[in-house]
């Protein structure tokens, strides 16, 4: 291909920055000094543009530094990667948090989502437009956005605020006092955009965040915190966090870590599957497909390489379960992934992390780094002579990317679209290649399958749901965290586990599984949190997610903003999710203006019922999942036509956003 | 005696059944091929004769029995032992939302069938309420992925914005795009290799961009026109007809076709001519030519000029149009 660039240059920073991922120039071809030599060869083809997929770590690397991409700087990436500048372009302006203009180094993600805006977000929304004008501001020090759910539901109301620089940093002020959140809207601390060196080349940094926050901010309470009874001695997936330094490979294997890899490596990779396979376990980011039927299915595809991709890019409105496994026991996952590569036959694992977690990005790096150092990955993983090594890869605000195959265009630099199924991602996943996709949760469950053994494990749980599970409890309860109880405990068990609701509050509602999952009324706490339990009641588990709605919560408000979030967070390819969730979000917006609901009713029927049946992926199929519970089950809108709504309703235990789509 | 030589290895053949009826087809056969060859008409609109199926609008859809979502006809390849249904009830009222949506929110004016397609499918595009004002030149190319200003749903958001006239050749009217990702395929690796544009944004503000919104002469395009070759709703439009439909001077029924070859170089590209009162007012090419598949370069597809120098004034008499 014949590229067109622009005639500008970029910064020494924005050249640094570039640098510091892709490594210096080879030549005038792929961006360097032009040299006599370059005249008189050309430089194209395959070698030219195999590196697409380091598109989205380039796009970072500008925007962590600078806080922005300039269209120089976008030039030059395009230049470095042999990457058509329109195809970079509509890469870049896919993500939420990055910048195609100039804007402030310090950015502020005010949460609005459910949990954050059922705490009172909607005071610090005012009092940040007062400070720092209206969202989005170019000018300035600071800017501020309303941002979807930043996974600190358990304190709520949550902001983030991100730092350009070298090193970028963060801070988190959660529960966000008004104070806080001045200390996160304060101006920028200078000067830190400078190149590092004089020469333009710094060394790499092992760690993309810097580890002290930004001054003036509190620093952030231990991951363990989200755990209310963290140390308990029924923890199976979380008995590490809070009891061992997660900086520390040393602390990681004194407390039992790196043994399930040993005991793998023993049973070989047929064994692995096997033990999993009797294991039970299913997928816990929501779709609940058997384990072991897909690592079987990777293992066995005749075509390679073969890859494993850990979905980590947690996003689903109410979950922070991967949050706080990643942050309180990195080696973990780390260790679990190098189990599952080997087990599907991959040399490669890729951790997709959302970009709204630098600590936990933080975490898993160093985690990545010690594990390299200590033989651990590599090309001779604990002498066993088996090969694997992990990259981890960064999303910057896109929830689709989730979405078990956007997450594969996102990793290879393309925009996060879903593609269509099949072929299935055992077959044709990331490059096109056999891939497994597991969410962090399942992939942890593996560690306490190979220790116990797949029979032992599935003896904890009941018949259909198999093993410990992590459940986000948020909303109105007294100790909103994350929870872990064997499967079988109701509902109401576990929120007299987080200490019942506070004194003269009663349950209104509870969301169960998050934006794509649905409501259950506060008189149907008997529901089991199982699969097959809550498949009986007609609802979902999801992810995990239990978000409580007291008495005084405002539904339709509530309704309102789970519209936005599927309005703002469609990738736009299909027509029933692009329009269908506009559509859906002003229905409901006439309905919380005053209009007559029973009219609006039907209309929000037809439009859930084609998106539920004719969109590409779970995110469309699912958006209008909590809005027709809602109706339904909570009855919200007085329920006029509930007749009607019988032979429509076929079903409403959807509820799978990373939906694997296998059982179809 | 002649032997038919085989272009490919032979297919096996399977049975399927679509609308009750039993059909045999080669593997790998699509069920919009099936369905075309046994005379059942789909709608399609991002469906491209020489483009790899998107699948992204979705009007398209049947209803495969056993599965828990319709699937896209222009993709989904039929199995053994399927059983598909075209007209169902879910299938005809996820096809009417879809264009009910696409209506209610693009204007779909020059979009050959659709009028009789709402018909067929009792669309109402207007029960979303009224259409929100068209948004000025810029606004939807400066809008941030993940946000937007929620309004009271008193309007129906639309995509509608003035057209972007920033050359001789032709016209982009983005009011008019339904994001079929066509015009990108065929200006990016399916067809042209010159990826000019592409999908920028997200959700509904996704639209069809050059880097940064420059304007078309600052970006990669070559004007080869096979982008307005392949867009299904006229968003893309010769500068020529574009002109002539805004003075209501465009009739389609006085216009002749003539397909002839290209004059420019030795590839033999074949051109059809769309010609009105004598006047060459298009260019096309054949889809099903097996060179060039519907593909031009600015010389075929714009460069008709000097035909039609009559002498005299030493000027050409095009109505409009460009070239040199």
């Amino acid at each position: 291909m014949d590229l067109r660039f622009l005639d500008e240059a970029p910064t020494a920073v924005e050249r640094e920055a570039v640098d510091s991922v892709l490594g210096p120039p080879e030549s005038g071809w792929d961006g360097g000094a032009r040299q006599d030599v370059d005249l008189r060869y050309a430089r194209g083809g395959h070698t030219a543009r195999d590196r697409r997929d380091l598109l989205m770590p380039a796009l970072h690397a500008v925007n962590d530094r600078v806080g922005w991409i300039s269209r120089p700087a976008l030039d030059h990436i395009c230049r470095r990667l042999t990457v058509p500048p329109a195809e970079a372009y509509a890469v870049a302006s896919f993500y939420a948090m990055f910048s195609l203009r100039k804007r402030p180094r310090r950015v502020v993600h005010l949460c609005t989502d459910i949990a954050c805006a059922a705490a009172g977000s909607s005071g610090l929304r005012d009092r940040l437009a007062e400070r720092l004008g209206p969202p989005g501001g170019h000018d300035g020090d600071t800017t501020w956005h309303e941002s979807p759910c930043l996974g600190m539901c358990e304190r709520a109301p949550a902001a983030l605020a991100l730092e350009a620089g070298a090193p970028a940093r963060y801070a988190v002020a959660a529960p966000a006092a008004p104070g806080d959140l001045d200390a996160l809207a304060g101006d920028a601390s200078p000067g830190s955009a400078a190149p590092v060196s004089a020469n333009g080349h710094g060394a790499p940094s092992p760690t993309t965040f810097g580890a002290d926050p930004l001054p003036g901010a509190a620093p952030e309470p231990a991951p363990s915190a989200a755990v209310p009874d963290a140390g308990s001695p029924g923890h199976v997936l979380l008995r590490r966090v809070g009891t061992v330094d997660p900086l520390s490979l040393d602390d990681y294997r004194a407390a039992g870590g790196y043994a399930a890899l040993r005991r793998a490596l023993r049973l070989g990779p047929a064994g692995v599957i096997r033990e999993v396979s009797d294991s039970g376990l299913v997928g816990r980011g929501g779709a609940a497909f058997p384990t072991g039927r897909k690592w079987q299915a990777t293992a066995q595809q005749p075509d390679g390489p073969h890859y494993l991709v850990c979905n980590a890019d947690e996003s689903e409105p109410g979950t922070f379960k991967d949050r706080v496994l990643m942050e309180g026991d990195p080696f973990s996952v780390i260790e679990a992934m190098t189990i599952a590569g080997y087990a599907v036959g991959a040399r490669l694992g890729f951790l997709y992390i959302r970009g709204e977690y630098p600590r936990a990005l933080r975490h898993l790096e160093n985690a990545v780094a010690l594990a390299r150092e200590r033989g651990l990955l590599g090309p001779d993983v604990l002498g066993s002579g088996f090969a694997f090594d992990i990259e981890i890869r960064r999303g910057a605000g896109a929830y689709i990317c989730g979405e078990e195959t956007a997450i594969f265009g996102s990793i290879e630099g393309y925009r996060g679209e879903p593609r269509t199924k099949p072929p299935f991602p055992v077959e044709k996943g990331l490059f096109g290649k056999p891939t497994a996709v597991n969410n962090v949760e399942t992939l942890v469950n593996v560690l306490p399958i190979m220790l116990m053994g797949g029979p032992a494990y599935a003896a904890v749980g009941t018949g259909g749901s198999t093993g410990p599970k992590l459940f986000c409890l948020s909303g109105g309860v007294r100790r909103p965290g994350l929870y872990e109880l064997p499967f079988g405990a109701t509902l109401r068990d576990l929120i007299e586990a987080a200490g019942g609701m506070p004194e003269g509050r009663t349950v209104q509602a509870v969301l169960l599984g998050g934006a794509a999952g649905a409501f259950v009324r506060g008189d149907e706490l008997d529901i089991p949190l199982t699969f097959e339990g809550a498949r009986a009641a007609g609802t979902t588990l999801g992810s995990g997610v239990v978000l409580v709605l007291d008495d005084t919560a405002d539904l339709v408000a509530t309704l309102v903003r789970v519209a936005a979030f599927f309005r703002d967070e469609s990738c736009g390819q299909c027509v029933p999710c692009r329009v269908g969730t506009v559509r859906q979000e002003e229905s409901l917006l006439r309905i919380s203006a005053g209009a007559d609901a029973a009219a609006e009713v039907p209309l929000l029927r037809e439009v859930g019922r084609a998106m539920k049946d004719a969109s590409i992926c779970g995110l469309g199929q699912t958006a209008w999942n909590a809005v027709e519970s809602a109706i339904d089950r909570l009855d919200l809108f007085g329920g006029p036509d509930r007749a009607a709504s019988d032979d429509i309703q076929q079903s409403t235990a959807a509820g799978d956003r990373a939906a694997t789509e296998e059982a179809r | 005696m002649t032997v038919p030589v085989l272009l490919a290895p032979p297919r096996r053949l399977i049975d399927a059944t679509i609308d009750g009826e039993q059909v045999r087809v080669p593997e790998g056969t699509t069920v919009l091929e099936a369905c075309a060859e046994r005379g059942t008409e789909i709608p399609t609109l991002c469906h491209g004769d020489t483009l790899t199926p998107r699948n992204a609008c979705r009007v398209c859809v049947v209803e495969v029995e056993g599965a828990r979502t319709l699937a896209p006809a222009c993709s989904r390849k039929l199995e053994p032992g399927m059983s598909v249904a075209t007209d169902s009830e879910r299938v005809r009222h996820s096809r009417k939302l879809v264009l009910e949506l696409l209506g209610s929110s693009v204007d779909l004016s020059t979009t050959p069938k659709v009028a009789e397609w709402m018909e067929r499918y009792e669309a109402e595009p207007d029960r979303f309420g009224p259409r929100a004002e068209a948004a000025a030149l810029g606004v939807r190319d400066a809008r941030r992925s993940g946000e937007h200003e929620p309004g009271d749903g008193s309007v129906a958001a639309t995509v509608e914005q003035p057209a972007k006239i920033d050359n001789d050749l032709y016209v982009r009217d983005y009011s008019k795009c339904i994001m079929c990702y066509k015009c990108v395929d065929a200006c990016g690796d399916q067809w042209q290799n010159t990826f000019a544009i592409g999908v920028a944004g997200r959700g509904f503000d996704a639209r069809i961009s050059t880097e940064h919104d420059v304007t078309l002469p600052d970006s990669a395009c070559v004007y080869c026109g096979n982008c307005i070759e392949v867009c299904p709703t006229g968003a893309l439009s010769f500068g020529t007809e574009f002109d002539m439909r805004q003075a209501g001077t465009w009739d389609e029924d006085k216009q002749t076709e003539t397909t002839t070859i290209c004059t420019y170089c030795g590839v033999g590209c074949n051109v059809t001519l769309h010609v009105q009162d004598n006047e060459i007012v298009k260019v096309t090419s054949p889809h099903d030519n097996p060179v060039t598949h519907g593909n031009l370069c600015i010389k075929g597809r714009f460069g008709f000029q000097h035909v039609q120098r009559r002498g005299g004034d030493g000027k050409g008499s095009g109505a409009g149009g460009g070239g040199s």
